[in-house]
């Protein structure tokens, strides 16, 4: 790969050296050092250079590929979705079968099924970490807390949604509503909340609590006067995850509740809502003559929505590491 | 260690200072106590007396016990999880491994300080008041807490250092600030023992010395129990001294008379070098 170029083992050694040394000036030499100098590339330095030169380029190759994506689906949205914004996109319903308006009541609609699925799953998945973190001891219990949190992980998001349908819509009879869809999709994003939170919280010197419980404090006077404080920023890049993941599920909330049209905003959490991610699901498969660069639009709106929610969270975390006191 | 012909010196004689105080002179009162971590007996019938009002320093080779002990001493090792003791603690009379102890007040009587200092990410006024406002349950009036902060600043000699810029960050602070704050926080709640974990290993001299002669100016108003692994240290700021080997107490004496006249073999080997 860069075998041609100059040797920077060797060409260190040489001026360390000074430059004139007649060893150097053939390669491939055998063992430099037997001769008595001491900071020759030998032909084992060469071959551990060339292979360090190898990895550092693979690795630098691999993360650049990481980047492709991103910046392909960006361009295409941007490209082909861009003409379809206007005015109107984003502040008139959908008419005419869906070919002509906007997006305005499944964009509604999204932010009310994250603010509720939030509203749901922060207070739930924070309180369970930091009784893992702070509380819990390593016995059968925790384990099976552990446990069941690395399955709820696992589990699909079908999954979810059908278990949302029986226990949210029927079982508890919301109906498809805003209430059932947000705790489904609370209840799928709880892990992420837990485990990064818990991870924040374990973050937090430990010496800062045999400080605190070492002055008298209580646990819970620990946890609320330094060791939350020290992590608000941590928690947040959690809740940063999730809304990310929330926005973006259309499963879940497809048998729940979210449906295709219906013409009036949600008024509570009992209402049936417009979703964007159901909206571009249908639009982009099942809906005939939509106009080409609609499809694009709603996507490129949903991109933009999870970016403008995340830079605000973002915003907040970088605000509150600078009061950070330690 | 190659042993065998050496009696078990805590057994053959209960361990007291030479002029066996009488049991109202001890602050802290040790009696046969033994502590295990899980399966690991970390303790062997450990007896001590900390005389009230004097300065007594613990020395021992690293995992002898001398941290252990000190934190069974204000429970904070409990927070483990896997931890077991039998014998008794008595701090001023009291047993404090009794059921029915609550943990809050005898930390606040049981002042501690770690090796490293740590402060909490608060500022410096908060951490002086830290366990004060705790101690009266958030109601505290700001004149009394500016005097309160002011006594105990001026006690750890840091008031004229730190007095204009209390509401600054306390992780800002020299190390040797940091450590005397932390000396300074637990003041306000007037604890009768002070326990000291190293207080000087993470200092320069120059800071060690400051604080060591900050722990001089504290003996007598209060029963301090130092751990220490710094001989000279033991020596200069200790009124008593406590050799600990494998869990087990050998000699407690004066101090100046166990850097003199050490009783056992193996305090006259760690004590001049020769392992340890």
């Amino acid at each position: 790969m860069t075998n041609e170029t100059e040797d920077p083992v060797a060409s260190a050694a040489r001026l360390v050296s000074g430059g004139d040394r007649v060893a150097d000036s053939a390669p491939g030499d055998q063992g430099g050092n037997q001769g008595g100098a001491l900071f020759t590339a030998t032909t084992l330095d060469r071959k551990n250079a060339r292979t360090e030169r190898g990895y550092h380029s693979l690795f630098l190759l691999m993360s650049i590929v990481l980047i492709l994506p991103v910046v392909a689906i960006l361009g295409l949205l941007i490209v082909r979705g861009g003409p379809a914004f206007s005015w109107e996109f984003f502040t008139e319903a959908p008419r005419a079968q869906f070919t002509e308006g906007g997006i305005f009541p499944a964009l509604v609609g999204t932010l009310w099924l994250v603010v509720v699925a939030l509203l749901a799953s922060v207070p739930l998945g924070v309180a369970a970490a930091i009784y893992l973190s702070e509380y819990a001891k390593d016995n059968a219990l925790t384990r099976l807390i552990n446990l069941a949190i690395i399955n709820l992980a696992g589990v699909p998001s079908i999954v979810h949604a059908l278990f949302g349908l029986g226990a949210f819509v029927l079982f508890f009879d919301f109906g498809t509503s805003i209430l059932a869809a947000s705790l489904t999709l609370a209840i799928m994003t709880l892990p992420v909340v837990i485990v990064s939170t818990r991870e924040t919280l374990q973050a937090v010197p430990q010496s800062f609590r045999m400080a605190c419980w070492s002055l008298g404090a209580t646990r819970w006077q620990t946890i609320r006067k330094v060791v939350l404080p020290n992590s608000v920023s941590g928690i947040l890049t959690g809740v940063i995850l999730e809304v990310s993941r929330t926005v973006g599920e259309t499963a879940p909330v497809m048998f729940t509740g979210a449906v295709l049209f219906t013409p009036f905003l949600p008024q509570g959490v009992l209402d049936e809502t417009m979703a964007m991610s159901l909206h571009l699901y249908m639009i982009a498969t099942v809906i005939p003559d939509v106009p080409p660069e609609v499809p694009y639009g709603v996507a490129l709106s949903l991109i933009l929505m999870v970016l403008v929610l995340n830079s605000a969270s973002i915003g907040f975390r970088v605000y509150l590491r600078g009061k950070k006191k330690w | 260690m190659a042993d065998g012909t050496q009696p078990r010196p805590a057994q053959a004689s209960p361990a007291g200072p030479t002029s066996t105080p009488d049991a109202s002179a001890a602050a802290i009162c040790v009696r046969d106590f033994n502590l295990w971590y899980g399966d690991f007996q970390a303790l062997f019938d450990v007896n001590l007396q900390v005389t009230r009002g004097k300065v007594t320093s613990l020395i021992g080779p690293s995992g002898c016990g001398k941290s252990t002990l000190l934190r069974s001493i204000n429970r904070i090792n409990e927070r483990l999880g896997y931890v077991r003791t039998s014998g008794a603690i008595e701090l001023l009379g009291q047993d404090i491994l009794a059921e029915g102890v609550e943990l809050t007040p005898l930390r606040r009587s049981v002042g501690m300080v770690f090796q490293r200092p740590n402060p909490l990410p608060l500022s410096i006024r908060d951490n002086v008041l830290f366990a004060y406002r705790l101690s009266k349950g958030g109601k505290t009036k700001r004149a009394d807490e500016d005097q309160v902060l002011q006594e105990a600043l001026e006690e750890v000699l840091l008031w004229d250092k730190v007095k204009d810029r209390l509401k600054r960050s306390a992780t800002a602070l020299s190390l040797e600030e940091q450590q005397k704050l932390c000396i300074a926080r637990l003041l306000p709640i007037k604890p009768s023992v002070l326990l000291m974990d190293e207080p000087c290993s993470a200092l320069d001299p120059k800071a060690t010395r400051a604080v060591e002669e900050l722990i001089w100016k504290l003996r007598g108003e209060y029963s301090i129990l130092i751990v220490t692994h710094n001989m000279a240290q033991a020596r200069r700021a200790s009124d008593e001294c406590i050799f600990m080997l494998m869990g087990e107490v050998v000699e407690h004496t004066a101090t100046g008379e166990m850097f003199v006249t050490p009783k056992h073999q193996k305090t006259a080997d760690y004590i001049e070098g020769r392992f340890g």
